[in-house]
């Protein structure tokens, strides 16, 4: 299941779930983005976990990564940032 | 149903406003945790505040937040909560809801969800009530066609009322006085009850006018016992809602109280019911009284049972569900003074 993380203010991207994020598909893998990387639209940056469902989030616009802003395995509430971007 | 201890330590109280502060108070009370959800339009309501953890479920419509029942079940996961209080309206009589908490391995405070979906169903409940020999108004089942609606009326006479199976609050109810309103009714109270409550299911029954409404609290644990907490006096509605809420009530003397009250205890008993639960029964001018239905969660006016009962109804909630014995016997429950609640309407007039 896919789904679009919204650009709040054009400055970052927040989560669209209560769950758990994951910055990489698994423990021990690369991560999906890296600080300073340029993402295009519909390109997968994180994963939230909510009813043991794993959920990929897609970047709604181009942009580039400034800061991840949760680690990867913590709780995060609906409408929390996760990363901090700009527009590319 | 579960027998034994399943002791939780972190409660999840899925609602907002009044009845959150209560739950939160009596866990407090108890040493539990607890966890608070939230929309986004109620990121500084006191409930936030006060519990120990909060987590934002989602924007602020309901439907996408207090109602959305796999944002909360996550809130429950991250949080590491281990129990559910749903409160009162939203997911509180929502069967599933019950059901999927118990899934995922949080305790529901509340009835058992099977308990739940049965005394929800009004048809279904009702039968339940005849088995236990407890008397119900003169009425049908499920009226799907005009001739089984015809034949009910005329068994039943008239006036008589049609309700939704899945209704309340006074949605989809008609009152027929004769029968050459009575197929303009039913068809219209069937068109409220699928728009309303995505049922169109109706059946019919006696309709007593000058009733008194009086309902009838009850407490039961997961071994069996039920108690009853006295009544509560109703009769004052406004469009179907109630508007001042009496314990006692002044029209019960003592054997009538604890005639009424045995009654409740026999029926919830009959079905194995436990957690908090109110029957509603209409009384009619000889003094008789009917089953009218049953609501399955705590309700607003929780609070005036407490007031002449003593006992600590949320706290009890939170025991039972926990698996822990009732901790007074009918005969240790006493009733003193009296207790009334108004609810304060604004509209425009």
């Amino acid at each position: 299941m896919a789904a679009l993380a919204a650009l709040a203010g054009a400055k970052s991207i927040t989560s669209p779930f209560v769950g758990t994020f994951y910055r990489a598909a698994s423990p021990d893998g690369p991560p999906f983005v890296e600080v300073g990387q340029t993402v295009r639209k519909g390109q997968t940056l994180c994963i939230i976990e909510a009813m043991k469902l794993m959920n990929e989030i897609e970047a709604e616009l181009d942009v580039k990564i400034l800061e991840v802003l949760v680690k990867s395995g913590e709780p995060v509430e609906f409408g929390q940032a996760l990363f901090r971007v700009e527009g590319a | 149903m579960t027998a034994g201890s399943r002791s939780f330590s972190k409660v999840l109280i899925a609602n907002r406003g009044e009845i959150a502060l209560r739950i939160l108070r009596a866990c407090r009370e108890l040493g539990l945790r607890t966890v608070a959800v939230y929309s986004q339009a109620d990121a500084e309501a006191l409930h936030v505040r006060f519990a120990d953890q909060a987590v934002c479920i989602g924007p602020p419509p309901a439907r996408d937040s207090y109602l959305n029942i796999p944002a909360i079940i996550s809130a429950a996961e991250i949080t590491g909560a281990d129990a559910v209080h749903p409160g009162y309206g939203f997911l509180a009589e929502n069967a599933e809801f019950a059901a999927l908490c118990e899934r995922c391995g949080l305790v529901f405070i509340g009835p058992s969800a099977p308990l739940m979906a049965l005394m929800g169903d009004k048809v279904r409940a009702r039968e339940a009530m005849v088995r236990a020999g407890v008397p119900v108004l003169p009425g049908s089942g499920v009226l799907a066609t005009e001739d089984e609606l015809r034949r009910a009326a005329g068994d039943i006479g008239y006036p008589l009322i049609i309700k939704a199976c899945a209704g309340g609050g006074g949605r989809g109810m008609k009152i027929v006085r004769d029968e050459g309103a009575l197929v303009t009714a039913w068809s219209m109270a069937r068109t409220e009850a699928q728009a309303g409550f995505g049922n169109p299911d109706v059946y019919v029954e006696r309709f007593i006018s000058a009733p008194r409404h009086i309902e009838i609290q009850v407490m039961g644990d997961r071994h069996g016992q039920v108690v009853h907490l006295g009544e509560r006096e109703c009769s004052i509605q406004r469009r179907h809602q109630k508007l001042v809420e009496e314990a006692p009530s002044a029209v019960l003397d003592a054997a009538a109280r604890e005639q009424l009250g045995g009654l409740a205890v026999r029926a919830c008993t009959a079905v194995g019911y436990d957690n908090a639960g109110t029957l509603e029964f209409l009384r009619d001018e000889s003094g008789q009284c009917y089953f009218m239905e049953m609501n399955t969660r705590l309700q607003v006016e929780h609070t005036v049972t407490e007031l002449v009962s003593g006992v600590d109804m949320v706290q009890a909630q939170l025991a039972v569900a926990a698996g822990e014995r009732l901790a007074w016997r009918q005969e240790q429950l006493q009733l003193r003074g009296h207790a009334i609640e108004c609810r304060i309407n604004a509209e425009d007039p």
